[in-house]
């Protein structure tokens, strides 16, 4: 111990201290941070960077590669999206992989939210989804395809199968997940008000849980997207012609190269759109503008 | 919903006479109780709460009454069970033995005559402004239409002084005025009884004043039953007309004592301070002849 008390005496002599405080001009308090700052602060911005460094590499490889059937270039893409869009089927064929994606995405979506919802209310709903979430998600949707194709044929019903199983499982695990984080204060906050039920679950739980919920929507919306192009790729054309997967089996088959990759473009632009129209979008006007995650 | 009625019964009659023996009260308060019998009673109760391994007996054979007016402190140092019984007053909890009686009725489950103003912050929920916060509980319990609701949530946070920001995410205020947004939803929904537990103990000791200060200010204004949880005596005596003491381990009822005279104001009187030093001894004797018992114990 160095520490030791100096006696008061020896401290010297300390009058006590008062100061009138003029007013100060608030404006000064804040100063504009210079444009680039700003810019560079913008989240879209250093994504479209990011996106035309990956570009203008890809663009290099192919050239310095040289050979068009292995590696179209990004010019030659573009030429053969811009072709496959207004003089060929790949508009007909995205509308086709949306419209199955929609339907078994939604169902998905829905299924969860049941399930977690019971899940929530009674203990055997809870080992319910614990048991089955445990049993099913490891199991790959393109793998319940053969089981699909026998149990409702050729079409979409098939395919809407195999996008619940891949929503399902692990859409349920993330909703919840938030459901169980929902503070106990706020429970019982909702209780106090005489919610009970359905009404509670949808005003208290739903919202409190919407970040993770949110999550959720995220994986679901790239699982499904995922194992939609894988199907018709192994699936090929159902009734009235194929999806985008198929597009894209197709034209590999035919070693229309810069086809395949126009196609690949398509399923890259549609997920990178809605992740960040749809999705951001939807997160900055509720959980991020309620302060329940941190701004970027 | 007999509870429900009896709820709604003041804004569809109207009757300023029902008001007369509180003519400074502006928001009424409903019914009045009949003064032989208490807003609240709660009669020889015992509370347990379980853990995964055991059943700790939090309560024991607690008895007490709240008058229409009160404002009402249970004291006592931490494992008194004192938030455990403000919990089983609002219904989360139910009494292993006695009975919790709001105006002569059981208790069995929470409701919204009995709005709780908690520690924690978030009890606010994030997704709605101050506003909407303090029209949930009106909206959810089916106690006004949307348009009444948010009149009185608006005349509530004038009360509160939080005008300005209705509009805001709870997110965006201080702790102090968070609370103020839990007291104004509370406020709002003209409860038979309003409990508090512990609101004032997350927040710093200039704020906390201030609030007790706010607090006091509104019950001038409004009268409202408040039943309100504190381990501070200094807290205990400011706020209360009555204080309940209660002894740790298990929760045993050690005094009840009035002290109407102990405000903000003559904190430094003689019998304020004499009354500090009585709940202390109170509080303290009853845990050293605890410690004394359980080292003889050990001893022998």
């Amino acid at each position: 111990m160095t520490l030791r008390s100096v006696p008061a005496e020896e401290r010297g002599e300390r009058p006590d201290r008062l100061y009138e405080l003029p007013p100060i001009d608030t404006r000064d308090l804040m100063a504009q941070r210079s444009r680039w700052q700003h810019l560079w602060g913008l989240p879209a911005v250093r994504k479209a960077l990011i996106l035309v460094g990956l570009v203008l590499l890809w663009e290099g490889a192919a050239r310095y590669q040289g050979n068009p059937l292995m590696l179209p270039g990004a010019s030659a893409t573009v030429r053969a999206l811009w072709d496959g869009l207004f003089a060929g089927p790949l508009l007909a064929r995205i509308g086709v992989s949306l419209s199955v994606l929609i339907k078994g995405y939604a169902l998905g979506s829905l299924l969860a939210l049941g399930l977690t919802t019971l899940a929530v209310s009674t203990r055997i709903g809870r080992d319910l989804l614990t048991t089955l979430t445990s049993m099913f998600s490891p199991l790959p949707a393109i793998a319940l395809l053969p089981l699909a194709l026998l149990w409702f044929g050729l079409g979409e019903a098939s395919l809407i199968f195999v996008l619940i199983h891949s929503v399902l499982w692990a859409m349920a695990v993330n909703i919840h997940a938030g459901f169980q984080g929902v503070s106990e204060t706020l429970r019982m906050a909702g209780r106090n008000y005489g919610l009970r039920g359905l009404r509670y679950v949808a005003l208290i739980l739903i919202p409190a849980a919407l970040p993770s919920l949110l999550a959720g929507l995220r994986i679901g919306w790239a699982f499904a997207w995922r194992t939609l192009i894988a199907a018709e790729l192994v699936f090929g054309a159902s009734s009235g012609g194929g999806g985008l997967g198929w597009y894209i089996f197709q034209n590999r088959n035919e070693l229309y190269t810069d086809k395949v990759f126009a196609g690949l473009v398509v399923v890259i632009v549609i997920g990178l759109l809605v992740e960040n129209l749809i999705f951001d979008t939807f997160e900055r006007l509720t959980v991020r503008r309620w302060g329940m995650v941190r701004g970027q | 919903m007999a509870t429900l009625d009896a709820f709604k019964k003041p804004d569809t009659l109207k009757t300023p006479d029902a008001l007369a023996p509180r003519p400074a009260a502006e928001a009424p308060q409903q019914t009045p109780s009949p003064p032989e019998q208490p807003r609240l009673a709660v009669d020889n109760v015992s509370l347990e709460y379980r853990t995964a391994r055991h059943v700790v007996k939090a309560a024991q054979q607690v008895s007490f009454n709240v008058q229409e007016g009160d404002r009402f402190v249970l004291l006592g140092p931490s494992g008194c069970g004192k938030s455990t019984l403000l919990k089983a007053v609002a219904g989360f909890l139910a009494p292993v033995e006695g009975e919790i009686r709001l105006d002569g009725r059981s208790i069995h489950a929470p409701g919204p005559d009995r709005i709780v103003v908690f520690q924690e912050f978030d009890q606010l929920p994030p997704w709605k402004t101050v506003k909407q916060n303090v029209m949930f509980p009106l909206l959810a319990s089916r106690t006004l239409a949307r348009d009444a609701a948010e009149t009185r949530a608006l005349e509530t946070l004038e009360k509160v002084g939080l005008s300005g920001f209705a509009d805001a995410y709870p997110h965006t205020l201080s702790g102090g005025m968070k609370q103020r947004v839990a007291i104004a939803r509370g406020l709002a929904m003209q409860p038979r009884i309003l409990l508090m537990d512990e609101p004032f103990a997350a927040l710093d000791a200039l704020t906390r004043r201030k609030m007790q200060e706010e607090l006091l200010a509104l019950w001038d204004d409004v009268h409202f039953t408040l039943l309100f949880v504190t381990h501070s005596i200094e807290e205990a005596q400011v706020i209360g007309n009555r204080i309940l003491l209660l002894s740790p381990h298990p929760g045993r009822v050690r005094a009840e004592l009035g002290c109407e005279e102990d405000t903000l104001n003559n904190h430094g009187s003689e019998a304020t301070r004499a009354r500090t030093q009585r709940i202390h001894q109170l509080l303290f004797e009853h845990q050293a002849k605890a410690d004394d018992a359980v080292t003889r114990e050990a001893r022998s």
